[in-house]
């Protein structure tokens, strides 16, 4: 299973050096990874639904419990099958929908890497390691989503995703460590066993809100639900992946795999209810009233979305076997209803469903395509949405006594919508006069109409023989979110009974709905008025403080002068040590223990004062960088007396050198300005003397402490036996604490780099804004 | 400020420097020295060679541009700590050879991270300080 994750990675990795190859039409190629990806995955389906789960882990950062721990079981199948399936065909529909996009080998390699995030994200035997890809997700969507990055609109729809779904990664990530912190494990195999003692726990309430917040903010509930709708600026077919199989279910599969281990508590069921009901009914009533297609898609997600976290908050059997079949249902159809809005786009260069009309003389399969898809949206009989639809009453008809009916009004109420925006969506376009703009529109390439004919077709395929889907990958599924082991069967007809009977109203209403309800740009406008209530307005302000205040704060605090950075920096020092000293009692000095003085240091000292002073009370800048610099070397034979040979060697170099550079710097300044007043000298000197003093006194109080002689011990003993060297500070530097010289011959290379770009930088004029 | 003391000084100064850097560099691992002070002095040499007959004259006599000793360096230090893996050993283990070498003695792993930490220091000293002073003047 890991090949199958790094695959991905790896072609994403190799598509940047190479990816010139795969710009032209051979960009089609790039799908047989997804491709044989579900076709390895696909052959796990009988198994699988033997009710068995493969396992395989590599040792990663164990001491952390941290491993490459991957788990397939029906759950994960599931989701992979989609992610991979759905992935093909969006490879095989952007090749042709990009083509010739100058960038397209880079959107194929964060489509793939996307790709990959997911797979491991649902493959995920380890907490951790979940949260990993979980955040990969969102970090190649935010690329994904800003792929259009010329459009301002479009990258700050990106930030918006990357905020709110950062935000809730950030909560998941504190739901899981506390789940790591009480169990003592990351894995998820073994948390199945620990689940009523993590329900116990008094964390308990905690992990479950945390959990929830990150679960919610990825899969677009109420009320982080308005970065989906943004998200619309990314190209089609990223929209069709990321809206109808992956990114937004990545929170519904972080629920469902939880399910078996936080779930059946109240707290969780009404959680998820809650937040499921108010998503689903306040998006469903969004979409109704959207002109644009993708936005009218988008809402409707965010409603099924809704009602699938409402599903799992239900929690019994029927509801999540409901919740799993209309997955499954809604990838289907939503991926084909987006891509054909696509080519709606494409081809017509509009997506504003107030002016498309009649495009089934022209598009024909397409139309075909999209009256599949907006039927099985719809739960018209033999389609698989049909079969989703029938079980979601089933499970709130059946849900707890005093709740069945006001759970089923809100289902059917947003069912019943649903099926009139998908409506809107997969058939309106293609209905109606063809107007005179759209004359010429033709047909696209196969690879664009093709995909969605597949998905709609696939939709009534698993609706007319259901057992295909329910006698494996649900059943298997189920096993792992529910302890019972009763079969599921998923039937066409289930006799004439109360859930028929809502069925048959949902789609007679939806019907009329659609025939009655027209979207207008001036309802649109008027809806538009509500959003100085909503949550995307709050988060906005909230942003638009946080940036003043950061404005503020950069102002006040990063002013840019470096002086001003030494004098904060040394006051902070100043009193986070002078209260540590005050703190730690009186200081006795045992004056015999030093040793005396001899005539030449106290020369020495001597020359450093006078440096001191010369270098305070000069005038002219070059002396007092020649002042300070006698101070460096003083302080250099200060080493040498006390036998520290390589300190002095070196700081005597590196004072030489920063002369040198001063030197170079000063050159061209004006002589000597005098930018401190009196009282800005006082104060300068006042901190400089009391931070002398403080660290004179820590210097003292060092030797109060008894001296610890272990560390050096270690190095004199063991750095000629190991490292073969008699000069101990020289084999630290290069062997026992090697890595750190590495990174710090690093931060030097990139400390040169960053001067001499910034000094070479010659822009063009024309990149000079 | 042309001084033809310093000038003539420089051209018999920068050679020795060098070669006193290279001493430093070598004896590091038993005595005081070492690849960081070595890089200094030789960067030192090469500051006083510019001082006195101009950084372009300086540039002509390294012939390549210091930024280009900053990767080789990198890469030596970074070969040096990986080559253990090669060998199936933990990351910077000490590689060495049996019998010393006459003139520079032991050769080991040591002393190929220690040279590439050499050329990095010179190659960022003179990259920060030509690339400044050539924009000054």
């Amino acid at each position: 299973m890991l090949f199958t994750v790094l695959s991905g990675l790896i072609t994403s990795g190799l598509l940047i050096p190479f990816g010139k190859f795969f710009k032209s039409r051979w960009s089609v190629l790039l799908a047989c990874l997804p491709i044989l990806l579900f076709v390895y995955y696909f052959s796990y389906i009988p198994d699988i639904s033997l009710g068995k789960t493969f396992n395989q882990e590599i040792n990663w950062i164990p001491s952390l419990g941290v491993n490459l721990s991957f788990r397939l079981d029906g759950l994960s199948l599931l989701f992979s099958l989609l992610i991979t399936g759905i992935g093909s065909l969006i490879v095989i529909y952007a090749s042709a929908y990009l083509k010739g996009h100058q960038f397209l080998d880079r959107f194929f390699a964060y489509l793939l890497l996307f790709m990959s995030a997911m797979l491991g994200l649902v493959l995920s035997n380890n907490i951790i390691l979940l949260f990993i890809f979980w955040e990969l997700t969102s970090i190649s969507s935010f690329f994904l989503i800003g792929f259009n990055n010329q459009q301002k609109e479009s990258r700050k729809s990106a930030l918006t995703a990357l905020t709110i779904t950062g935000i809730g990664g950030y909560f998941l990530l504190i739901g899981l460590l506390l789940i790591v912190y009480i169990t003592g494990t990351a894995s998820i195999d073994a948390l199945f066993a620990q689940a009523s003692f993590i329900q116990q726990h008094a964390y308990y309430p905690y992990i479950v809100g945390f959990v929830c917040l990150g679960a919610f903010t990825k899969s677009a509930q109420f009320p982080f639900h308005f970065w989906l709708p943004g998200a619309m600026k990314a190209p089609t077919p990223v929209s069709a992946y990321l809206h109808s199989a992956t990114m937004v279910k990545a929170g519904i599969f972080v629920l469902a795999r939880f399910t078996p281990i936080l779930g059946n508590t109240e707290l969780w069921s009404y959680t998820l209810l809650i937040a499921g009901g108010v998503t689903m009914v306040y998006a469903a009533i969004h979409s109704l009233f959207r002109t644009d297609l993708k936005g009218v898609l988008a809402y409707s997600t965010i409603a099924a979305l809704g009602m699938l976290t409402f599903l799992l908050g239900l929690g019994t059997r029927e509801a999540l076997t409901a919740a799993l079949v209309f997955i499954v249902a809604h990838a289907l159809y939503k991926a084909a209803l987006f891509l054909i809005t696509g080519i709606i786009d494409h081809e017509t260069g509009t997506r504003d469903l107030t002016l498309l009309s009649g495009l089934r003389k022209v598009l024909l399969p397409v139309f075909i395509a999209g009256t599949l898809a907006a039927l099985s949206s719809a739960g018209l009989p033999l389609s698989i949405g049909f079969i989703g639809k029938d079980l979601i009453y089933e499970a709130t008809l059946h849900g707890p006594q005093q709740l069945a009916l006001y759970l089923t009004i809100i289902a059917v109420f947003t069912n019943v919508i649903l099926v009139t925006v998908g409506f809107y969506a997969g058939i309106k376009p293609f209905l109606g006069p063809l107007p005179e703009a759209f004359q010429k529109v033709h047909l696209p390439y196969r690879a664009m109409w093709v995909p969605p004919l597949l998905l709609g077709i696939l939709a009534f395929i698993l609706g007319i023989f259901p057992h295909l889907l329910g006698g494996s990958l649900i059943q298997a599924s189920l096993q792992v979110m529910d302890i019972s082991t009763a079969p599921v069967n998923l039937k066409i007809w289930h006799g004439f009974n109360t859930v028929l009977l809502l069925s048959i109203g949902t789609l007679a209403l939806g019907t009329i709905i659609y025939l009655v309800q027209k979207p207008t740009a001036n309802k649109l406008a008027f809806i538009e008025k509500f959003n100085n209530l909503s949550p995307k307005h709050i988060f906005e302000r909230m942003g638009a403080l946080l940036l003043r205040f950061s404005d503020f704060y950069t102002n006040k605090i990063h002013n840019g002068y470096l002086r001003s950075y030494m004098l904060k920096i040394i006051i902070f020092a100043e009193v986070l040590i002078g209260y540590e000293l005050l703190n730690s009692g009186p200081i006795s000095i045992d004056f015999d223990k030093l040793s005396p003085i001899s005539f030449y240091e106290g020369f020495n000292v001597l020359i450093l004062i006078a440096a001191v002073l010369f270098t305070v009370s000069t005038r002219s800048r070059l002396s007092a960088v020649v002042g300070t610099s006698v101070i460096g070397y003083a302080i250099c034979l200060i080493f040498v007396f006390y036998s520290a040979p390589d300190l002095a060697m070196t700081q005597f170099t590196i004072d030489t050198l920063t002369v040198v550079l001063f030197v170079l710097v000063l050159f061209r300044l004006p002589p000597f300005l005098n930018f401190a007043n009196k009282l800005d000298k006082i104060r300068d000197g006042f901190v400089a003397i009391s931070f002398g003093v403080i660290l004179s006194i820590v210097a003292l109080k060092v030797l109060q402490e008894p001296f610890e002689t272990q560390v050096s011990d270690f190095y004199g003993q063991y750095a000629y036996s190991l490292a073969k060297g008699k000069n101990v500070v020289n084999v630290i530097l290069v062997d026992f604490r090697g890595f750190d010289t590495m990174f710090e011959i690093v931060v030097l290379s990139i400390a040169a780099l960053g001067v001499y770009s910034l000094l070479k930088l010659r822009l063009k004029s024309s990149e000079k804004e | 400020m042309r001084s033809s003391i310093l000038q003539t000084a420089s051209q018999y100064l920068l050679p020795i420097l060098l070669l006193f850097s290279v001493f430093l560099l070598l004896r590091g691992h038993y005595y005081p020295g070492g690849g960081f002070v070595g890089g200094l002095v030789a960067s030192i040499a090469f500051v006083l060679h510019s001082f006195a007959n101009g950084t372009e004259n300086t540039l002509k006599i390294v012939r390549y541009k210091p930024l280009s000793l900053i990767p080789i360096g990198l890469l030596i230090a970074s070969l040096s700590m990986f080559m253990p893996v090669l060998l199936g050993l933990p990351v910077m283990t000490g590689l060495w050879f049996e019998e010393p070498i006459p003139v520079i003695g032991m050769i080991g792993s040591a002393l190929f991270f220690d040279l590439g930490v050499y050329l990095v220091v010179i190659g960022v000293v003179l990259t920060i300080l030509f690339t400044i002073s050539q924009n000054t003047h």
